[in-house]
């Protein structure tokens, strides 16, 4: 491994911002500092009015690996979150099989052993995340799995979900909940509201997201164990989670780019790559996401990157299964949307916290610190990004890496650009071209 | 114009007018002793149809035949879809056939919006799912002016399942597009969960309801709703909200009795209600295809082609 | 009734500009008494006469040329109109919208159906209207009248009452109303 400078850019990271080089040696970082020199073998990388910083760490991607290679695999979305300036992402657990025992756990460590970006799976809470019965917890925790979700389904029966708190706690574990009531959610494919109404698609109410928020809420004052909740959609459910806090419980949440930009209204020509769980909701529910995401009530920008083969998208609405591409969108969507209030709705974040969203957060609730979104020093390992903040591009879905196309955000334009990515030292992104 | 007739609005205002002008013609046409004309001659029109509906399908390809285009049938259940070609494959598999026009009935909301930006030819509603049915808005449009003169400023209630509903969709949408008044008669359980944007009122109360309106149209209401606990049972049902005998008689002198079929009798309509002569419902049937024929003729004639 | 559609409908829009009076409301007249006289000698009287104008020209002229024949005969005529929009061979290279519902007040089967129309031109409005007449049932004969044969003929047609024969060009337009005729041109209004 040789030695790489990356100099006259600005480090971000947890403990602020400052003009400085990143030497960097052997996968680790040797030295931070003003007028840092490669040496003579050293491989120089202009970060001129780029910004430096720890890779971003995604809590929520669906990898479809094993059982839906024809979606995406580890390598092409680990790609895909490496261009996304990504080094670390959490892999959901519901492939075919579902990551539910160490076995399925150990293939995807082996086939994301050589992937542009780590990749952690997550396990399933229950067996084949059927909600019956607990998953073998302790097997998975034994090779490293501290994330548990049955993501795509909560788990309905609170008292299961009460005993996988109890006895994940006593594994490290956080366990992550798919918010979703069944019993009000099933059949729906929208946001229940006036859009819903008005185009004829059965409605997913609000409520079936917060009764579970609620319900978990109550568990976790029970439990004493940490819950994280996924994707957040609604402001009710970050009313609750801010609440919750304020108690001190040990909750945390994450909410999806999507979620903080558009809303139900796009699905009115029943374009099914706009169709996604939860749904894209109302114009104050993406307020309240955005309020949520400025005030720490959200902890974690996490992409829900879950990606369909077009033919899955040409379905009829009801029909099509949700879920849309993330990982090369979300930091722009952050840099565009919310940095500095851009298009006038945004709650004006610092860039300092849009980073700590995208990394060091989401990489305390992984478990995930030693290794990412730590402090950019010496002698950490070298996961960064290098991120224009102000070149400007445009979606073209036929030029994103992953293998699917489902992005909601073809032709949009945005603002802030991965530049480089460093996986343990190596350059994975080159001038934002894929180096693996 | 627009190309494609997949919801009401698609339509505007003076579009309405413009094919309820035309129907007149093609009324006059279906009296006729030979009710054809060659307008669309050499034209092919498909129909697409999804969801079983003999009814409207019939009526789709009478209105192409007496407009002389010739027809073709995509029979689903034979067809390829029962092998698993997608919903996009088929389309473009007809339209390479060179169609024209495209008639897409489909259980689900938005299949004929999703089909229009897929292909060249004109899409026509058929009805998708809980969304629109725009054809039979227009018919139920005509058959009302038949009986009432202008519907601006009249009332018309809507009663029913309005929220599994597509005809109430687009005959909302239709009617207070030519200034009558909406109310919505139904139980909170079969209505949309949100009207925002519904030029409509909602009531409760079939026996306040029936007195002051010019019309009634009643809506289909499916055996599987008590399993859904939408309604206790159609007896329940039936009580409430059906358009019973004695409920009949309150309706003013010259109100209108419509229903777009198929009819439960004894359900939302008494058996002796539908044939009372309020009941315009066989008079929907005859008009509608003459609506089709205007709007197919709409479509495919009256635009210039580059 | 050619001309006047032309004028309102794209691409042959524009609004016609009078250039010269052709015939005044007198001549007019004349020419429908004339045409009236010239239809019951044909006919051996009116029975089983049907007169039917066609939308929209033809319609006003019809209606005087029925008045006409009621003055000379003390019997009415059945009088019909015909809108020959569906059966134009035209569809598609034009909007051709229909002016009003067809009437037709009796059976023609059997009868002998005079068609009136304002101007006759290339032949294609009267070869749809014969198509048209034809699907109500089998007329015994069908003859045409018309106030103004301008020439240019692409179609085997030949009026058997004419008002006024006016050589014109093709580029040229003629306007009729019962209180006279104009020849002049269509003024492009938009492109």
């Amino acid at each position: 491994m040789t030695r790489l400078l990356v100099r006259g850019g600005t480090v971000v990271d947890e403990t602020g911002t400052r003009r400085a080089d990143v030497l960097i040696d052997g996968g680790a970082i040797a030295a931070v500092g003003e007028g840092l020199r490669a040496g003579d073998a050293g491989r120089v990388l202009d970060a001129g009015g780029c910004l430096v910083a720890p890779g971003l760490v995604d809590l929520h991607a669906h990898l479809r690996q094993p059982g839906h290679e024809e979606a995406e695999t580890i390598e092409t979305g680990a790609r895909a979150a490496a261009l996304g300036g990504y080094t670390a992402v959490v892999a959901m657990p519901n492939t075919e099989p579902a990551i539910d025992c160490a076995s399925v756990v150990r293939d995807v460590l082996e086939l994301a052993a050589t992937a542009a970006c780590a990749v952690h799976p997550a396990g399933a809470i229950t067996a084949g995340r059927a909600g019956a019965r607990l998953a073998p917890m302790a097997e998975m925790a034994a090779l490293g799995v501290r994330l548990f979700t049955d993501d795509g389904a909560g788990v309905q029966d609170g008292r299961l979900m009460r005993r996988a708190l109890e006895y994940g706690s006593a594994l490290g574990a956080t366990l992550a909940q798919h918010c979703e009531d069944d019993s009000l959610a099933a059949g729906g494919h929208l946001h229940e509201g006036e859009w819903s109404s008005r185009l004829g698609i059965p409605g997913i109410p609000a409520e079936a997201e917060e009764l579970m928020v609620a319900r978990d809420v109550a568990l976790c004052r029970l439990t004493g164990a940490p819950v994280h909740f996924l994707h957040l959609s609604t402001a009710g459910s970050i009313a609750l989670v801010r609440t919750a806090k304020a108690e001190g419980l040990a909750v945390t949440a994450e909410a999806a780019p999507h979620h903080f930009t558009l809303t139900a209204a796009a699905a009115a020509g029943y374009d099914p790559v706009y169709k996604v769980n939860p749904p894209l909701r109302t114009d104050a529910d993406v307020a309240a996401v955005r309020a949520g995401l400025a005030d720490g009530a959200i902890d974690a920008i996490a992409t829900d990157h879950a990606p369909h083969p077009p033919e899955a998208k040409e379905a009829p609405f009801d029909q099509a299964p949700p879920g849309m591409l993330g990982l090369e969108t979300a930091l722009a969507l952050g840099l565009t949307e919310l940095v500095g209030g851009h298009g006038g709705a945004g709650p004006g974040l610092g860039v300092e916290a849009l980073l700590g969203l995208l990394s060091w957060q989401p990489a305390r609730i992984a478990g995930l610190t030693g290794e990412h979104g730590g402090p950019v020093e010496a002698g950490r390992g070298a996961n960064l990004c290098v991120i224009d903040p102000d070149a400007t591009w445009t979606v073209d879905p036929d030029r994103l890496a992953s293998r699917s196309r489902n992005t909601p955000y073809a032709g949009r334009a945005m603002t802030g650009r991965v530049r480089h990515t460093l996986l343990r030292g190596e350059l994975v992104v080159l001038d934002g071209e894929a180096q693996r | 114009m627009t190309r494609h007739l997949l919801a009401i609005d698609d339509l505007g205002d003076d579009g309405i007018e413009e094919v309820l002008r035309l129907t007149e013609s093609f009324v006059e046409v279906s009296e006729r002793a030979i009710p054809k004309v060659p307008t669309l001659r050499g034209r092919t029109v498909v129909s697409l149809f999804y969801e079983e509906s003999t009814r409207t399908r019939l009526s789709f390809e009478a209105a192409a035949k007496r407009l002389s285009a010739d027809t073709m049938n995509f029979n689903v259940g034979a067809s390829a879809v029962a092998k698993g070609e997608s919903l996009r494959d088929t389309v473009l598999t007809i339209e390479a056939m060179g169609v024209d026009a495209v008639i897409v009935r489909h259980a689900s909301a938005g299949v004929p919006v999703q089909v229009a930006r897929w292909v060249e030819a004109s899409v026509i509603n058929a009805g998708d799912g809980w969304h629109e049915h725009p054809t039979q808005a227009l018919l139920d449009c005509y058959t009302l002016r038949e009986r009432l003169g202008s519907l601006d400023g009249r009332r018309i209630a809507i009663v029913g399942d309005v929220k599994h509903s597509r005809v109430a969709r687009s005959d909302v949408a239709a009617f207070a597009s030519l200034g009558a008044d909406v109310v919505l008669v139904a139980p909170p359980t079969l209505l949309p969960p949100s009207l925002v944007g519904w030029p409509v009122e909602v009531s409760h109360d079939l026996d306040e309801v029936l007195p002051k309106v010019d019309a009634v149209v009643l809506l289909r209401m499916q055996q599987e709703r008590q399993n859904e606990a939408l309604v206790p049972s159609l007896r329940e049902y039936t009580a409430t909200y059906g358009l019973t005998r004695r409920r009949a008689g309150l309706l003013s002198d010259g109100a209108v009795v419509m229903h777009p079929g198929p009819m439960n009798r004894g359900v939302e309509i008494a058996a002796d209600v539908a044939d009372l002569a309020c009941s315009v419902v066989t008079r929907q049937v005859a008009n509608g295809v003459a609506v089709r024929m205007a709007v197919l003729f709409l479509l495919l004639a009256a635009e210039a082609r580059p | 009734m050619a001309e006047r559609e032309r004028r309102i409908t794209p691409p042959y829009g524009g609004a016609f500009v009078a250039r010269s009076r052709v015939m005044d409301a007198d001549d007019v007249r004349r020419a429908v008494t004339r045409i009236a006289h010239e239809v019951v000698e044909r006919n051996a009287g009116l029975d089983d006469v049907v007169v039917i104008g066609l939308q929209t020209g033809g319609v006003p002229l019809a209606q005087a040329l029925a008045a006409e024949l009621t003055r000379i005969e003390g019997a009415t005529v059945p009088l019909g109109t015909l809108d020959v929009a569906f059966y134009r061979d035209d569809i598609g290279l034009r909007p051709v919208m229909p002016e009003a519902v067809t009437d037709i007040p009796s059976e023609v089967s059997g009868r002998t159906v005079v068609l009136v129309d304002d101007v006759l031109f290339t032949g294609r409005t009267i070869r749809a209207a014969l198509n048209a007449v034809c699907d109500y049932g089998r007329p015994r004969a069908v003859q045409l009248a018309v106030m103004v044969d301008r020439g240019h003929r692409e179609l085997p047609i030949r009026p058997d009452f004419v008002g006024k024969n006016l050589p014109t060009r093709r580029d040229e337009a003629v306007d009729v109303h019962l209180d006279g005729v104009d020849l002049g041109d269509l003024v492009r209004t938009r492109p």
